[in-house]
C-alpha cells in the first residue's frame, strides 16, 4: 500500500564523512515526487545510497512513514534487503544472466506481501515491456534497460522509489517517453519517488518538491515554484537557466489562432496550443531571459501576454546583467542589463509591465503536476 | 594388442576415482577461498594467500612428506583422523586423492578469484536492495556469473590431478591396486626391464585422456557463456 495524504513519507537527518567529503543532509519529503538536484559532487549518489542502506550513515536517522530504516543511536541498521526501498540505478544495473523476464521476477519472488506494485501485468503494460520478456539485458537498447530496471524495482513492491538520474543513459527521443512513464507511477501508482538529477527541465516536468544540495549539505527545500523564484538560489539552480515556474491550469483554447490559455491567480498566460484537457494542472517555466520589462503599459505589441506587476527584489552581479523579481500575482523573473536599470530607475515597490513572448514557452518548460493536494 | 590390460584398467580406474575425489573436496573449499581472498580484507590475508599457494612453488615431494608428517598413522592430524573416524589416510587412495586435492588446490583458487574479480559488486547490491539476503545473492547472482571461472578452475584440478606424481609416491606410496595411479604405473613400467611397451601404452592413454578432458571443458564453457550472455 502506498503511503498517500498528509505526513512525511521520508524523514531522513544523516550525516557521514566519504575521505575528504563531509555529507550531513536533512529533509523530509512527502507523497509524490521529490527531486535531490545539485551539481555532480554535491552527494546526491552518496545520500541516496546512504537511504537505501548500501552506504552507513556515521550518525543520524532516516524513517520512512512508522518505519525506522537507520538509528544510530538506537543501534537500528536494517539490511538494505529488508528496507522494501525500490533503487533505480543510474547504469541499470540489470542481471546479465537472467532474461528481461527473470530480471522483473527477481524482488517480486522475494516481495514478502502483494501490493500495488506487484502486478506483473499492469507494470509490463505500464511500461511497455511485453515484447521485450524473452530478451537478454546484453541486448536492449538504454531506453528499454531503463524501463526494465524500473520495473524490477517496481515489482519488488516498495514503500518508496528511489531513482539515480535514471535518465543519464537515455537518448535524448527516448527521454521523454520515459518521462512520461515515470509521471505515470507518480499519478497512477501513486507511488512515492525520490528523484535524483542535475537537469533542471525533468525536474520542473515531475517534481512536487524540490531539496538543493552542494557539497553535501542542504542549501534550501520547498516546492520547485517557490525556490525556483528565489534569486539567491540561483548559483545553484544554474544563472543561464534562470526563470520563474508558475503553477498554472489549461484555461481555455483558442482554435482559430491555435493558441492555448492558461490561467494563474487572475492572470492568464497565452501560450501555442497544447493539447490537453481544461482544467489540467501544468508548471511552466518562464526563463528570466524571455521577459521584457516595460513602465507604461506598451500597446500594439506582438508580446500577447502582459502583466502588470510590483519589483520585489533587485539582484545585479558583476556583469551587465541584472535579475529583478516581480510579483504579479505570482513570481516571476525578468533579466535586463544593469543599463536598463538604471534608466528605468527601477527599485523594490515600483510598478511595472513585464511581457512575455507566447513562443517563449515550449514544451520542454512545461511540467504536468502531481495529483496530491499542494500547500500554498 | 589393441584390448586394454586389466592393469591398465586399474590405474584408469584409480585415476579417474582419486582425480573425481579431489575436485568434490577442492570446490568447495576452493570457492571459499576464493571469495575470502577476492573479496574480504583480514588479519592474515597475505599469510593465507601465501600458503593456498604454496604446493605452486614447493617442490612436489616436499608437500609429500609434509602430508606425511601432518598425515600419517601417527602425525597430529592423522592421529585425531584414525581417533574420532577410523579413517587411515597414509599409503591408500583416500592420501593419493588429499595430496592430489592439495596439489592442484592453488589453480582451482586461482581460477575461481580471476572471475569473481571480474564480476561487477553492483549487480549483487542490486539484488540486496530488490529484497535478496546475502546468501541469496551468492547463489543466484554470483555463483552464476563465476560459473566459467569455477568450471575452468574443476578442470584444471582435475587435469592436475591426473598428473600428479611426486606428492602422491612421497606420501601414498606406489601400491599396486591402492596407490598405483596411470602416472605412478608409467613410473613403474619405465623401471621394470621389458616395460618400454606398456609404458608407450599408458603414455598414448594419458594423451588421449587429457584432449577428452580439454574438449569436454571446451564445450561446457561455450555453453555456459551463451547462458549467461555478455
Amino acid at each position: 500500500m502506498a503511503p498517500s495524504g498528509d505526513g512525511a513519507v521520508l524523514t531522513v537527518d544523516v550525516g557521514r564523512r566519504f575521505g575528504d567529503f563531509r555529507l550531513d543532509v536533512r529533509f523530509t519529503a512527502e507523497a509524490g515526487l521529490t527531486a535531490l538536484f545539485g551539481r555532480s559532487g554535491a552527494g546526491k549518489t552518496s545520500l541516496i545510497n546512504l537511504l537505501a542502506g548500501l552506504e552507513r550513515p556515521e550518525r543520524g536517522r532516516i524513517s520512512v512513514g512508522d518505519h525506522v530504516l537507520f538509528d544510530a543511536d538506537a543501534g537500528i541498521d536494517v539490511a538494505p534487503d529488508r528496507r522494501r526501498l525500490g533503487y533505480v540505478f543510474q547504469e541499470g544495473r540489470l542481471f546479465p544472466h537472467m532474461s528481461v523476464r527473470g530480471n522483473l521476477t527477481y524482488g517480486q519472488r522475494l516481495s514478502p506481501n502483494a501490493g500495488p506494485g506487484q502486478d506483473f501485468d499492469r507494470v509490463v503494460d505500464l511500461l511497455d515491456l511485453r515484447r521485450l520478456l524473452a530478451r537478454r539485458p546484453g541486448n536492449l537498447s538504454g531506453g528499454e534497460k531503463q524501463r526494465v530496471a524500473i520495473g524490477r524495482a517496481l515489482l519488488a513492491n516498495p514503500r518508496l522509489l528511489l531513482m539515480d538520474e535514471p535518465l543519464a543513459s537515455v537518448d535524448a527521443p527516448r527521454k521523454d517517453e520515459i518521462l512520461s512513464f515515470i509521471e505515470r507511477l507518480r499519478d497512477e501508482v501513486k507511488l512515492p519517488i525520490v528523484y535524483v538529477s542535475h537537469a533542471m527541465d525533468d525536474i520542473i516536468r515531475l517534481a512536487d518538491t524540490m531539496v538543493i544540495l552542494s557539497d553535501g549539505a542542504v542549501v534550501a527545500t520547498g516546492t520547485v515554484e517557490d525556490l525556483m523564484s528565489r534569486l539567491d538560489l540561483r548559483p545553484h539552480t544554474g544563472r543561464y537557466e534562470a526563470g520563474a515556474v508558475l503553477a498554472v491550469t489549461v484555461a481555455g483554447q483558442d482554435l482559430t489562432f491555435g493558441l492555448t490559455e492558461l490561467a494563474f491567480g487572475a492572470n492568464r498566460l497565452v501560450v501555442p496550443r497544447l493539447d490537453l484537457p481544461g482544467g489540467t494542472s501544468l508548471r511552466v517555466r518562464i526563463r528570466a531571459r524571455d521577459v521584457w520589462l516595460c513602465l507604461t503599459p506598451p500597446e500594439s505589441i506582438s508580446g500577447l501576454n502582459i502583466f502588470k506587476g510590483r519589483v520585489v527584489e533587485i539582484e545585479t552581479g558583476t556583469g551587465p546583467l541584472a535579475d529583478v523579481r516581480l510579483d504579479i500575482g505570482a513570481p516571476l523573473i525578468a533579466r535586463v542589463t544593469r543599463r536598463s536599470l538604471h534608466e528605468m530607475a527601477l527599485e523594490p515597490g515600483k510598478t511595472v509591465h513585464a511581457m512575455i513572448k507566447a513562443v517563449a514557452v515550449d514544451r520542454p518548460s512545461l511540467g504536468r503536476r502531481g495529483t496530491r493536494p499542494r500547500r500554498g | 594388442m589393441w584390448s586394454i590390460t586389466p592393469l591398465e584398467i586399474e590405474a584408469i580406474g584409480l585415476s579417474l576415482r582419486v582425480a573425481l575425489w579431489a575436485v568434490l573436496w577442492s570446490l568447495p573449499l576452493g570457492i571459499a577461498t576464493a571469495w575470502l581472498l577476492a573479496r574480504c580484507d583480514f588479519f592474515g590475508k597475505t599469510l593465507l594467500n601465501g600458503v593456498v599457494h604454496l604446493p605452486l612453488i614447493l617442490p612436489p615431494v616436499a608437500v609429500g612428506y609434509l602430508l606425511l608428517i601432518l598425515l600419517g598413522r601417527r602425525g597430529p592430524v592423522g592421529a585425531w583422523l584414525f581417533d574420532v573416524f577410523g579413517v587411515t589416510v597414509a599409503f591408500t587412495w583416500k592420501g593419493a586423492a588429499i595430496a592430489s586435492a592439495v596439489m592442484a588446490f592453488p589453480l582451482m583458487v586461482r581460477a575461481i578469484r580471476l572471475s569473481l574479480e571480474t564480476v561487477d559488486y553492483r549487480l549483487e547490491e542490486a539484488a540486496r536492495t530488490l529484497g535478496a539476503g546475502r546468501a541469496w545473492v551468492f547463489l543466484s547472482i554470483t555463483l552464476p556469473l563465476i560459473a566459467p571461472g569455477i568450471l575452468t578452475g574443476t578442470i584444471l584440478c582435475f587435469a592436475r590431478s591426473l598428473g600428479e606424481f611426486g606428492a602422491t609416491i612421497t606420501f601414498v606410496s606406489n601400491i599396486a591396486g591402492e596407490t598405483r595411479t596411470l602416472p605412478l604405473a608409467l613410473f613403474t613400467l619405465t623401471q621394470t626391464p621389458d616395460g618400454e611397451l606398456g609404458a608407450l601404452r599408458l603414455m598414448i592413454i594419458s594423451v588421449v585422456l587429457a584432449l577428452v578432458a580439454l574438449i569436454a571443458s571446451e564445450v561446457l564453457a561455450r555453453r555456459i557463456s551463451a547462458r549467461i550472455g555478455g
